[in-house]
């Protein structure tokens, strides 16, 4: 009889190894469901994980992968931090959402003026909005003990309302002939996110994933919010001894995810979306849940899982355009890749033996 | 390798770069789409992929047609439009309004690709726009709706106030209104193409203020079910929804792009085409008009069919005046009709309409 027994100390080897499984057991799962399907389940997997990197039109896709994965990294190393506490913004798409608005707010009331601290001001509004929305679930838990999982998420919907009104509304682009969306602010040089070396994909919200990776990592190893941060997660009881004070701690995660996704929305819709729409949420927030978990919480697993999850994306677009393979695979390899971490994380913390039951 | 094979396999690799282009010439045009939705989405991702089935069917073997499905507008547009040109694409068909700016900025760069974008207003050398005259569609059906209401109450679910929906809005009630003088029109909007759990609720709301036909804006046919379950009556969209034929659905207004894109191809092969502004209507065979069943008295359905060959044969224009504005102001004189200008901008309710128009 196989049985599970609990390790006493999560193990390292596991830690390292379970996202590795994850990523082979997807391939594998998702290698049937393709032969069941009918189609070719090598060619499948080499389009969808080796092509953007290495096939004919890798010149294109590989840069594609940084402007894909870069808000991914940015919203999932913040939801990072809170998790680690054991504190869980479910939201992020909302502050996403809400940030891309403020962003695109100083925007469009500057224009057209072309002056140098338009661009920079966006970047600052925008964290602040994202900031603005997380903060709402952090008031509402401390002051009332409302649940922030449930308040972050139902938020996400207002900020989804608050975009097309403003997409229909007040941030309608005059010049539009009565359709809806802001101005495209690529074609306002002021205010636009462009690639800042050609052909590399890199923008500034690629160069803020990076600094961002490196000021998370530095923030958890070194600094004494983030032992706080790690000690309330495991023993929260130790921790209040300690001196952590959870009110603090839960106003702190929050606030820094909201600021992150805040400032991910920004950049997108300065650079590669353009502009306001009712559309202007495309999921980042949730797949950025994924991506922090699949990264084990630490940051420089974060920023490998945000290009893991990115290749899904654009190998998926091949696969289709190559093999006819529908849209929802994707979503269905993405769900695979969740599904699969979260049962051999069951490793990490149990060990499995064999006993002979008496 | 030594020296001989290297010099006979460059020798080799030059003959086949050279013949290519010969090659290519007998290679099938290669036709792309970029739809918003799943291809199963029974509404308008759908009817277009049933246009590109017949292209397939129209010209064989000499085009290859593929599609990348669910792109959502936004941040994935450009990427998806590159990989599409990339992939050797000779013509990219981008159907959906928010691909607008991407299509533009992908088009520059692939001077050689030619590209049609669906109900947008940008063009350029080697981008044309194409959309359909679905106001001609709610003439018809806005008759049906007139002849058939018992209470002279008709109700349309909106979906956004953008000028295509308010010129729907206003062709069904001028035309419910030339049948039947009594009749008033309650609009609801929906803010969605598709929700079939909102499009549900807003029949609903219709219904309980005392309407009995329906026109829907929205896609799905969940409007249908509900009128199903009350005994009203209210029109396909989109696609013809004949499953809820011959009741609730009496007639439909749906999108044929096979008209369109069979025609654009055939004159890409020929060569001919030239980015246009294609807003097509009835006569075009954009916009078609489903069966109207036998819950219709003969009667009424001579008539409606009698308005639909006039406006394809171009004989009658929805927007005929005398029209006045909602807000009493004149719009279009006695015998003046509307202009395409004045249509693609439409931000007003004609006269009568008492319902909100959100700016």
């Amino acid at each position: 009889m196989i049985r599970l027994v609990p390790r006493t100390e999560a193990s390292a080897f596991w830690q390292i190894a379970t996202p590795v499984m994850a990523v082979a057991a997807t391939m594998l799962a998702g290698g049937l469901l393709f032969a069941i399907m009918g189609y070719d389940p090598v060619s499948a997997i080499r389009t969808i994980f080796w092509d953007p990197l290495f096939g004919p039109a890798a010149g294109y896709s590989r840069p594609q992968l940084l402007v894909k994965a870069a808000p991914l990294i940015l919203i999932a190393s913040g939801l990072a931090v809170g998790f680690r506490a054991g504190i869980w913004n479910i939201g992020a798409e909302g502050q996403y959402i809400i940030g891309a608005i403020t962003g695109a707010a100083v925007a469009l009331a500057a224009y057209p003026a072309s002056e140098m601290w338009i661009f920079p001001a966006m970047v600052i509004a925008g964290a602040l909005g994202g900031w603005a929305w997380g903060m709402i679930p952090a008031l509402l838990r401390n002051w009332f003990g409302a649940s922030e999982i449930l308040v972050s998420l139902m938020l996400v919907y207002v900020a989804q309302r608050i975009a097309a009104w403003m997409a229909f509304g007040p941030m309608k682009n005059p010049e539009g002939f009565g359709m809806p969306g802001s101005r495209n602010l690529q074609q306002y040089p002021a205010a636009s996110n462009p690639e800042l070396i050609a052909g590399t994909g890199a923008h500034w919200g690629v160069v803020a994933a990076v600094i961002t990776v490196l000021a998370i990592w530095f923030l958890m190893s070194r600094h004494i919010r983030g032992f706080h941060i790690r000690a309330a997660g495991t023993a929260p009881r130790a921790a209040r001894f300690a001196g952590v004070k959870p009110q603090t701690l839960v106003a702190f995660c929050l606030g820094l995810s909201g600021a992150l996704a805040g400032m991910a929305g920004l950049f997108e819709v300065a650079g590669p979306a353009g502009q306001i729409t009712d559309k202007v949420g495309v999921g980042y927030g949730f797949t950025a849940i994924i991506v922090a978990f699949l990264g084990r919480l630490h940051p420089v697993g974060i920023l490998l899982a945000g290009l893991l999850l990115a290749l899904t994306y654009i190998g998926g677009e091949l696969a289709q355009l190559t093999l006819n393979l529908p849209a929802a695979t994707v979503q269905v390899f993405q769900g695979m890749l969740l599904f699969f971490l979260l049962g051999f994380d069951l490793l990490t913390r149990y060990r499995i033996t064999r006993r002979v039951t008496a | 390798m030594n020296r001989r094979q290297l010099i006979a396999s460059v020798a080799a690799m030059t003959t086949i770069s050279l013949a290519l282009p010969a090659w290519a010439q007998d290679e099938p045009l290669k036709v792309g789409f970029i739809y918003v939705g799943p291809v199963s989405d029974g509404g308008w991702t759908y009817q277009h992929d049933q246009g590109r089935l017949a292209v397939e069917e129209e010209f064989g073997d000499r085009v290859e047609t593929t599609y990348l499905e669910s792109v959502p507008e936004g941040v994935d547009a450009e990427r998806a439009l590159t990989q599409l040109a990339l992939a050797g694409n000779d013509v990219i068909y981008a159907t959906s309004f928010g691909y607008m700016d991407a299509v533009i900025n992908v088009a520059a760069k692939f001077p050689d690709v030619k590209f049609e974008h669906n109900t947008g207003y940008k063009r350029a050398d080697n981008v044309g726009t194409y959309d359909g005259r679905f106001y001609e569609g709610r003439a018809v059906t806005g008759t049906i709706a007139g002849r058939m209401t018992q209470s002279n109450k008709i109700g349309y679910i909106a979906t956004f106030p953008i000028p295509e929906v308010i010129q729907g809005i206003n062709s069904a009630y001028i035309h419910a209104k030339k049948v039947n003088p009594d009749v008033e029109m309650r609009v609801v909007w929906a803010y969605t193409w598709f929700d079939p759990a909102k499009e549900a609720d807003a029949a609903n709301a219709l219904m309980a203020e005392g309407v009995d036909v329906i026109l829907q804006h929205t896609n799905s046919t969940a409007p249908l079910a509900q009128l199903q379950q009350q005994g009203k009556i209210g029109f396909g969209q989109a696609s013809d929804m004949a499953s809820f034929a011959p009741t609730p659905r009496v007639s439909s207004v749906y999108n044929n792009w096979g008209a369109h894109y069979v025609k654009s191809v055939g004159r890409i092969l020929d060569g001919t085409w030239q980015p246009e502004a294609v807003w097509g209507g009835i006569g075009d065979g954009i916009v078609a008009i489903g069966e109207i069943t036998e819950a219709v008295p003969a009667e009424v359905k001579a008539e409606a069919e009698a308005l639909r060959d006039k406006i394809a044969a171009g004989e009658y224009h929805p927007f005929t005046g005398p029209l006045n504005k909602a807000d009493g102001s004149a719009w279009l004189a006695e015998g003046q009709t509307a202009t395409d200008e004045e249509l693609s901008g439409m931000n007003f309710f004609v006269e009568g309409i008492n319902a909100e128009l959100p700016q």
